[in-house]
């Protein structure tokens, strides 16, 4: 359980620094969330369409290959297999029942590598709601299957087509998007990241990760906790999910794991927490990528999920607080991860995940050590860019 | 005594507010187009103070914050521009900009050359009312500066109410529910929500801004409060001028064809 205050920060993080426009749409979100999302009624629909339509639990997979590579025992948390390919979709099954609870008509969303995207016109194809989708034009290029996955699945898909063009401005243009139609839309974000109640309520949503990894770590390995949790962060919220109910047990490695670019002083990277400062950014304190005039940088990464300029102000308190470590991987060892996973397990991961992996040639370690490794989504997406990458 | 309070006491109706980017069209035309502005027979100038991610604005501000940043705006080079601004400008000037770039200035030290310069007040769109009072106001209040908040017309009055309560200047109102850009005309659904304002009986003056464009619009929206402000058109109106290579004759006629002379 990672705890929030009541203004919606973690420490120094957080808060909901907003525009006006965008009060009153915050405000009923604020209000009536816990209310909705912990009652009888709601947790019954969520329970059934996490088992029944997204196939919940997902496996905790024992990975003997990769094990015996790295002399651990390295289970692999299968979010791959969640119906739609990737974690996103434990958000929006949440968010879509919610906002159905509001009254609400017609949901709009960000995506960067179009997997939040194709999660969110899924549970909207599912509940009959009409969905628009942004994202960066530059992401719509390199995300080119999604882009129809989503048009197939209903949604309309709008490119944002200011600064980077990439997932920080997607997210720009849902939020103007929201102050258009404060009404009848609700904003599905997919990460922890926004004001709050955002990163709060999508972490819960994503907890059903590490609550079901403490029952079959029990099972297989005849106790709860592992020694060390391993997942990417690009906003955050598989992250999110797979430390949240172990945040508050110390003896529990907590490792995020974020996207190096080109390397750390290329001036192409998106590891957040070695390069930004506390910041303002889509409505939370948080850290952030920018110039020394505040101006927010253009985030690199091969992976599309990973390319923003910001992380989630609960990862940000993880940081500042010491209680999670932080590896940042470059795109050509996350690459050479997710072919090794490929070769080792038959297992082609999305090239977020893959930097997960690589994070084990970068942290100690010891033999008899349990390690949790979040296998945050599937390869699928990504194939263009292994097959033009080419190095295997 | 602060320019802003003075306006509002000596002018109470049909005020012109106008908004720009600072460093738009071109770095160093802040200045020629504030005097322009004055010349012209504004009330208001409103600079706006370039951000990366401007997420209350529509494609006009967006892409003329862009413009900006890429011409080398920054607050450190906006203060140096306005050093010399009261030689020869009179009227009150609003500092509008985005929290981050404020933030990474440092608050007191952005106060202080805001008031050495002569700026007279902010506006911030992302300062949410309680942590304005809980971190900021004294700071503004100790450098005179007047701090405006919004308000929509999904505001509730309680809100509203409030936000009169911890105003100074003027409130701002958006016309409606929506970003900034210029749009055609104003409906009564937009006309029934002035009346609601007006009739609630505020401390503060009030301005609306958001689609106001030209003199009909102009003149409709300021009939129902002390006046109105232009942004987004008047940005349109620089980048032609920018063409035509005449900002001061263009922005007079604009101003005076706005007001109706
Ligand atoms: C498979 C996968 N993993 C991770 C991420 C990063 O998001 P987050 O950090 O919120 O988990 C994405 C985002 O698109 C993704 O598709």
């Amino acid at each position: 359980m990672i705890a929030v205050d009541e203004n919606g920060f973690y420490g120094k993080f957080g808060g909901a620094y907003i525009p006006e426009m965008l009060y009153p749409n915050i405000e009923e979100l604020r209000e009536n969330y816990l209310e909705i999302t912990t009652s009888a009624d709601f947790q019954e629909e969520f329970r059934s369409l996490l088992k029944d339509y997204v196939g919940r639990p997902t496996p905790l997979f024992f990975a003997g290959r990769l094990s015996e590579k790295y002399g651990a025992k390295i289970y692999l948390k299968r979010e791959d297999l969640c119906h739609t390919g990737a974690h996103k979709v434990n958000n929006t099954v949440g968010q879509i029942i919610l906002a159905k609870k509001l009254g609400k008509k017609r949901i709009i969303a960000e995506t960067g590598a179009g997997q939040h995207g194709v999660a969110t016109a899924t549970v909207c194809a599912l509940m009959g709601m009409d969905c628009t989708v942004y994202m960066g034009e530059v992401d719509m290029a390199r995300q080119k299957p999604n882009v129809e996955r989503m048009r197939i699945l209903g949604a309309k898909v709008v490119p944002a087509t200011s600064g980077s063009k990439t997932l920080k401005d997607a997210t720009n243009e849902a939020m103007r998007q929201w102050i258009n139609n404060p009404v009848d839309t609700h904003y599905i974000i997919g990460s922890v990241v926004g004001p709050h109640p955002y990163p709060e309520m999508v972490a819960r949503f994503q907890s059903v990760i590490s609550e079901e990894m403490k029952l079959q770590l029990l099972e297989k390995e005849g106790r709860e906790n592992p020694d060390l949790v391993i997942a990417c962060v690009g906003g955050g919220s598989n992250a999110a999910g797979a430390f949240y109910h172990y945040y508050n047990q110390p003896e529990v490695r907590l490792i995020a794991v974020e996207a190096a670019g080109l390397g750390i002083s290329s001036g192409k990277s998106a590891a957040t927490t070695l390069l930004g400062k506390p910041g303002i950014l889509h409505g939370s304190r948080t850290l952030l990528m920018q110039t020394e005039d505040g101006q927010v940088v253009e985030p690199h990464s091969i992976s599309a999920g990973l390319d923003y300029p910001g992380i989630g102000p609960v990862h940000a308190h993880l940081f500042d607080s010491g209680r999670g470590e932080f590896v940042a991987v470059e795109d050509e060892a996350a690459m050479q991860a997710g072919i090794m996973l490929s070769r080792l397990e038959g297992i082609i991961p999305a090239i977020e995940s893959a930097h997960a992996f690589s994070a084990l040639d970068q942290i100690k370690f010891n033999k008899e050590d349990v390690i949790v490794i979040n296998l945050s989504g599937r390869g699928d997406k990504d194939l263009e860019t292994y097959i033009k990458w080419g190095n295997y | 005594m602060n320019r802003i309070d003075k306006l509002f006491k000596d002018k109470k109706k049909d005020i012109l507010s106008i908004y720009f980017t600072a460093g738009f069209p071109e770095l160093e035309d802040t200045l020629p187009i504030m005097r322009a502005l004055e010349k012209a027979g504004a009330d208001i100038i409103e600079l706006g103070v370039p951000y990366s991610d401007p997420i209350a604005d529509g494609p006009t501000i967006q892409d003329s914050n862009t413009l900006a940043l890429q011409n080398g705006m920054s607050l450190n080079k906006l203060f140096e521009q306005l050093a010399k601004m009261r030689e020869d400008i009179s009227l009150p000037v609003i500092a509008m900009g985005y929290l981050n770039p404020v933030v990474q200035y440092g608050i007191e030290k952005f106060c202080k050359k805001c008031q050495e310069v002569g700026v007279d007040g902010l506006i911030i769109p992302d300062l949410p009312m309680k942590q304005y009072i809980s971190e900021y106001k004294d700071v503004f209040d100790a450098y005179g500066l007047r701090n405006t908040f919004l308000i929509s017309p999904q505001t509730s009055e309680d809100r509203i109410r409030e936000i009169d309560k911890h105003s100074d200047g003027f409130i701002y109102m958006v016309s409606s529910a929506s970003i900034t850009g210029a749009k055609s005309g104003i409906s009564q659904e937009q006309i029934t929500y002035f009346e609601r304002i007006q009739k609630m009986g505020l401390s503060n003056p009030r301005l609306i801004g958001f689609g106001i464009s030209d003199n009909e619009t102009f003149s409709t929206a300021a009939k129902y409060a002390h006046g109105a402000i232009i942004g987004s058109a008047f940005i349109n109106l620089l980048k032609k001028a920018k063409k035509e290579g005449e900002l001061s004759g263009v922005i007079t006629s604009y101003i005076k064809k706005v007001k109706g002379e």
